[in-house]
């Protein structure tokens, strides 16, 4: 099991280097939506900050994640799929995802420091919070996107199924986030993260337990 | 006879339920005064949307174990039931803040989750009209639906636990239960929820019903 999943993610790894068209794109969003605020606002309040930064990054994670099923023309992920078995697939799409989501977040955490200054007083609970939340979100990410893999509309699907099952997780990355702004620390934080933690372990458990009925043919 | 019986309790309960609600005595209490009554309709709705929506998950867990059609046609009408009880629960409540919070929508974290919650129900039904094929829209479907299920209940239940809200039993506030929902309220309330959750299987047992004669006359056509 784990030496399948550690082969699948050595393989996603090396196609998406060579590719590269998909790690350029999602970088390139970034950076010009991040350019486009900066030109607009100059200068961000606190609440609009963190407000901004989550819709940035909640709009590139769908670009990112939703390519892992959805946009799969050619026939090399059925057929890598068929070696292994849906558990371990599905298993190392989120930790490969989780991975492409916590740098792609580092990276516009720099962009933004650099462009609308780094309000942020608690930046170690911060970024703590910021990974916790990239793997509740690559989880729910990936199972939107096998859930529209075999649909007729599988981009607006994306949509409709995504918003609604990042929302939990968003409004607790935009509560920690505005907590770390006033550089509160203690039980308020350590509160909500424990709260991301079940979120993201619940979407884990459902994952592994729900794919193999999605992926049969 | 024995299967209708659910069916008497249910009127018996519900005629109780409103004549009881407008005529009975109720406890007057500052700010709420007589739209406390509004607890016989507001509060059996969530109760029954949460019944109805777990019957629906545990009936596409069982499509996903036996593959039968009639657990997939049972789970998507309990579905679109606790949809509508939802959206009831919505309003009933909208109307209640109004007279008591000074808002039709004062974003309250229970407000917002349960929006957020219909959302979730919402895609589930667009989810079902984008498949070619019967049983993969059924199988994947029924997958989503236990996801949808097993996100609402955070959403409701523990999300807005952790700030403040202006419903009762959150966020400082009493809940009902302490003091102010007695005796002459409860012997109200319980039946109110009985008779709207039992009112909520009536309707989904005879779309249930509807739809099975639907598939049936389908069928026939395309061999006749």
């Amino acid at each position: 099991m784990w030496k399948e999943i550690w082969s699948f993610l050595k393989f996603e790894f090396k196609s998406e280097l060579r590719g590269k068209n998909t790690l350029y794109g999602i970088l390139l969003y970034l950076i010009s939506s991040v350019y486009v605020s900066y030109l607009a606002f100059m200068k961000l309040e606190n609440d609009t900050w963190a407000a901004l930064f989550w819709i940035v990054l909640m709009f590139g994670a769908t670009n990112a994640v939703s390519k892992s099923f959805i946009h799969n023309t050619s026939g090399k992920l059925l057929y890598t799929a068929s070696l292994i078995s849906p558990q371990a697939l599905i298993l190392a799409k989120i930790i490969y995802n989780s991975l492409l989501l916590s740098v792609l977040s580092i990276i516009s955490v720099t962009f933004f420091g650099l462009l609308l200054g780094l309000p942020i007083q608690n930046i170690a609970l911060f970024l703590i919070a910021l990974i916790l939340g990239c793997i509740g979100i690559a989880g729910s990410l990936t199972m939107t996107s096998a859930i529209s893999f075999r649909a007729t509309n599988q981009i607006a699907l994306m949509a409709v199924l995504s918003f609604p099952l990042l929302l939990p997780i968003l409004s607790m990355e935009l509560k920690i986030t505005k907590l770390c702004i006033d550089g509160i620390v203690g039980t308020l934080v350590t509160k909500n993260i424990l709260t991301i933690c079940s979120i993201d372990a619940i979407m884990m458990a459902l994952a592994y337990l729900l794919f193999p009925y999605l992926w049969r043919e | 006879m024995k299967d209708n019986a659910y069916k008497f309790i249910a009127v018996v309960s519900l005629v109780y339920t409103v004549w009881a609600g407008f005529m009975s005595d109720v406890p007057h209490l500052p700010v709420l005064n007589e739209t406390i009554r509004n607890l016989y309709f507001h509060v059996p709705m969530w109760f029954g949307m949460i019944i109805l929506l777990f019957v629906s998950m545990w009936h596409s867990i069982k499509y996903l174990a036996t593959s039968n059609t009639y657990h997939d046609i049972r789970a998507e009408m309990f579905a679109r039931t606790g949809i509508v009880y939802g959206i009831l629960g919505l309003l009933t409540g909208m109307v209640w803040a109004k007279f008591t919070w000074g808002e039709w929508w004062s974003n309250d974290p229970k407000q917002n989750a349960s929006a957020i919650g219909l959302l979730l129900y919402f895609a589930y039904l667009i989810l079902r009209n984008s498949f070619n094929e019967f049983s993969q829209k059924a199988r994947i479907s029924s997958v989503y639906n236990i996801l949808a299920f097993m996100a609402l209940i955070p959403l409701l239940f523990i999300l807005p636990r952790l700030v403040d809200s202006l419903h009762p039993g959150n966020g400082g506030n009493p809940g009902f239960g302490n003091y102010d929902l007695d005796g002459r309220m409860r012997v109200v309330f319980y039946p109110a929820i009985l008779g709207w959750t039992l009112l909520g299987v009536w309707i989904t047992s005879l779309k249930v019903k509807f739809k099975i004669v639907e598939e049936n006359l389908a069928e026939k056509q395309m061999i006749g």
